[in-house]
């Protein structure tokens, strides 16, 4: 088998998956019970919050454990957008967002927000100077990711953070689900102000992830209750989850620079085969680590729909996608291909690989052997 | 020294079957079921067999079952969906909910909705003349939980949900402590939407569902991917909610002998407690609870006092609901049911589980008992 899909989710660490159940088993206590069963737990949530804090550098008190990514964009966005809307109602974010963020601002502006949607250019990338451009006086958030899920394009967040800092009373936050453990994240080197990851695409398991608030910002609560996280994420802890996402922050951490390297071999192997075909047209920036992510390569074989080629490939024990998987049962060709100015054609053929640090030169050179057995066939049957 | 653990309210211990159904799909089905190929259909096979498990324990259609992240998001996605579907409108609640609910109301009543809170007799329970007195024309959701977490107190559900299907009037129930003991048949009960927590019943944490009768008005709380009919966006918990089904499956098949099994370990502890002459009152009434819960209070003792000896003695019970996150305020609860502030202040919360034994039990019981009469000492 091989697994190219893991921008849609990555397996978990066997580590993580034991600490998962371990913790099930001997920490089960309710962390705000009183009792010593609930002060153990306590103790542990404690210390996943320091790991994950570590993980970041940032402080422990400044994390808000969630359930995922979604949430994670949800709770920023509307939580900052509530919290400040005597300051203004004005946000600016990316035509190619993950459609949680995409999805919450568009709920925003039926709350009578404002939404000013960046464009970005063929690369995939958003430019500085649109932000600047875009700010108003009652500009209170700009919301935009550090990684593009479908091509991996980077986003200039340190550029951006230095523009907003600026303009204090902006505030910045990233959607860092697809860089974490790929690339570095540095919330305080940046400068940002709200930072969102899920734990399932750094090998941490389902249902669980983190949102970083600096220290100062106010959020409202997108989920009322408890009162645990300091009051910013009511429910009962997911203790197991939390603590195995916090044991893959670390591995992720301790093995950045290498799996980094091994990744930007494969992509930068894998452009370059796939250069040599001339059916394919690359959708990703080329340049790996400073436009493209080391994980995500998107090409498309226009004339070929994206689904037919993904499952002549499952005839191969390969998988791959054909673009972010939570928007995968939708039709309509992709808004980020478009919105990098490809044509309907290019982006209804587009493919994404993605890798994790597990994943082999062999297994891309069997990839493009795959690819070169099945698109040419298929491109023929079609024709007919 | 044995330890004890009867805070099963606050929340269980994982049931060895549950996390042995869910380690599969930590470790081989692990793809994202919204991916087109074989690993994302792998997963979606198990979501969608997950929905139909919970579905026929509650008497519903798989259709209307949302997967959530817990009781508390259950309990949001149900109060802030059906207001905001409405734009505006009028919201009854009780006074002695879960803060899931009460806090929820707070931030709708900030985004201008308006809420009622009814209050309940001194058997804890609303009154439904008083629900009929409340509803109003711009009324749009009552919200009225199953059975209580700090008593276990069940309230009169049926007769709530007939006035409010009487007026039109959407009808939720917070079934987060109710479900596993109570039978459901969901598609035939006066309820519109009801919320349940997996790690209530010895399933995982941070998983949850909302019921959502067929046709319920219901906008999304959390925005996204189009998982989960749009109306919870975010990549589903596949072990997790494959956790859930396999729980609420397991308690489903025992219902029956856990209820006895609850009875009796009450009927030891107040007998226990009768026969050394103790100074107690239960404060929740045996018919109408939810037999989990043992509700009592030892007046003249420090509640704080007690627990911290209980704790030390190896019992873990707790001073009312965990979620008040590790705080020891009077139980609104308890006040609302008008008991004398002595009662309340020295009410503790013993909850069963699965695991507990007659003998456990028996010896809890003798050990709270020496413990309270030395600290009335």
């Amino acid at each position: 088998m091989i697994y190219f899909d893991n921008s849609a989710t990555t397996k978990p660490y066997p580590e993580s998956v034991k600490v998962f159940s371990d913790v099930a088993g001997d920490f089960f206590g309710n962390p705000s019970s009183l009792h010593g069963l609930g002060l153990k737990s306590g103790k542990l949530l404690q210390q996943a919050r320091q790991i994950a804090a570590n993980s970041l550098g940032v402080s422990s008190g400044e994390l808000i454990f969630t359930s995922g990514g979604t949430e994670s964009n949800n709770s920023a966005i509307k939580g900052v957008a509530l919290a400040y809307r005597e300051r203004g109602k004005h946000i600016i974010t990316s035509a190619i967002e993950h459609a949680s963020v995409y999805e919450t601002c568009k709920q925003l502006e039926d709350l009578g927000y404002t939404v000013t949607v960046l464009p970005v250019n063929r690369k995939g990338i958003v430019s500085v100077e649109d932000v600047k451009k875009a700010l108003r006086e009652d500009t209170i958030l700009v919301s935009i990711m550090q990684v593009n899920s479908e091509l991996g394009s980077i986003q200039p967040i340190g550029e951006i953070a230095s523009l907003l800092s600026h303009y204090p009373k902006v505030l910045f936050h990233v959607d860092g689900v697809q860089g974490f453990g790929k690339l570095p994240v540095m919330p305080k080197k940046w400068g940002i102000d709200l930072l969102s990851l899920s734990a399932h695409k750094f090998h941490g398991g389902r249902g669980t992830g983190l949102l970083y608030v600096r220290q100062g910002v106010k959020l409202s609560p997108l989920m009322s209750g408890g009162g645990q996280e300091q009051g910013r994420r009511s429910g009962t802890e997911n203790l197991p989850g939390i603590v195995a996402m916090a044991r893959a922050m670390k591995i992720g951490m301790g093995n950045l620079g290498k799996n980094q390297k091994h990744m930007s071999r494969l992509r930068d192997h894998l452009i370059t085969r796939l250069k040599e075909l001339p059916y394919c047209i690359l959708n990703s920036p080329e340049v790996t680590n400073v436009e493209g992510a080391p994980q995500i390569v998107n090409f498309s074989c226009p004339g070929l729909k994206s689904e037919v080629i993904v499952h002549a490939l499952e005839d191969y024990d390969i998988y791959v996608s054909t673009r972010s998987a939570c928007s995968s049962k939708n039709d309509k060709p992709s808004r980020v291909l478009l919105a990098a100015g490809m044509d309907v054609d290019r982006a209804k053929s587009a493919l994404r690989v993605s890798f994790s640090p597990e994943n082999t030169i062999e297994e891309v050179d069997r990839f493009i052997e795959a690819v070169e057995q099945t698109v040419p066939k298929l491109a023929k049957i079609m024709r007919v | 020294m044995e330890s004890v653990y009867l805070d099963h309210a606050a929340t269980t211990p994982l049931h060895p079957d549950v996390f042995t159904a869910m380690l599969p799909y930590y470790k081989e089905v692990f793809g994202n079921p919204s991916s087109l190929h074989r690993y994302g259909q792998l997963a979606k096979i198990a979501l969608d067999q997950s929905r139909e498990k919970v579905a026929k324990c509650l008497g519903a259609t798989p259709g209307e079952i949302i997967f959530t992240g817990g009781g508390t998001e259950s309990d949001n996605l149900a109060l802030v969906g059906v207001m905001e579907a409405f734009g505006q409108g009028h919201l009854i609640t009780s006074q002695i909910e879960h803060h899931a609910i009460l806090h929820t109301c707070d931030y709708l009543a900030g985004r201008g909705f308006e809420i009622t809170y009814l209050p309940v007799g001194k058997n804890g329970k609303v009154d439904p003349e008083d629900l009929r007195q409340a509803i109003r024309p711009d009324t749009r959701l009552i919200s009225i939980m199953f059975g209580n977490n700090e008593t276990g107190i069940k309230q009169p559900i049926y007769e709530l949900g007939n006035i409010a299907r009487e007026h039109g009037v959407y009808f939720h129930t917070d079934g987060v402590q109710a479900v596993g003991l109570e039978s459901f048949q969901l598609n035939e009960l006066p309820i519109d939407l009801m919320s349940l927590s997996a790690h209530k019943i010895n399933g995982p944490k941070g998983v949850g569902a909302l019921y959502i009768a067929k046709g319920v008005k219901i906008a999304s709380h959390i925005h996204g991917g189009s998982q989960e009919k749009k109306k919870r966006a975010g990549t589903e918990n596949v072990p997790g909610i494959v956790g859930l089904a396999k729980a609420l499956e397991i308690v489903t098949a025992n219902k029956e002998s856990l209820w006895g099994k609850y009875l009796c370990f009450k009927s030891i502890m107040v007998e226990t407690w009768k026969k050394d002459g103790l100074n107690f009152t239960v404060n929740n009434i045996e018919e109408d609870c939810l037999p989990h819960i043992l509700n009592v209070s030892f007046p003249n003792v420090k509640r704080e006092t007690l627990l911290m000896n209980l704790d030390l003695q190896g019992i873990a019970a707790s001073g009312g609901s965990a979620c008040t996150a590790g705080s020891l305020q009077p139980s609104h609860v308890l006040q609302a049911m008008g008991l004398e502030e002595d009662c309340v202040d020295s009410a503790i919360r013993f909850s069963f589980g699965f695991g507990n034994t007659d003998e456990e039990i028996q010896q809890a019981a003798e050990k709270i008992a020496r413990i309270v009469q030395r600290l009335n000492k």
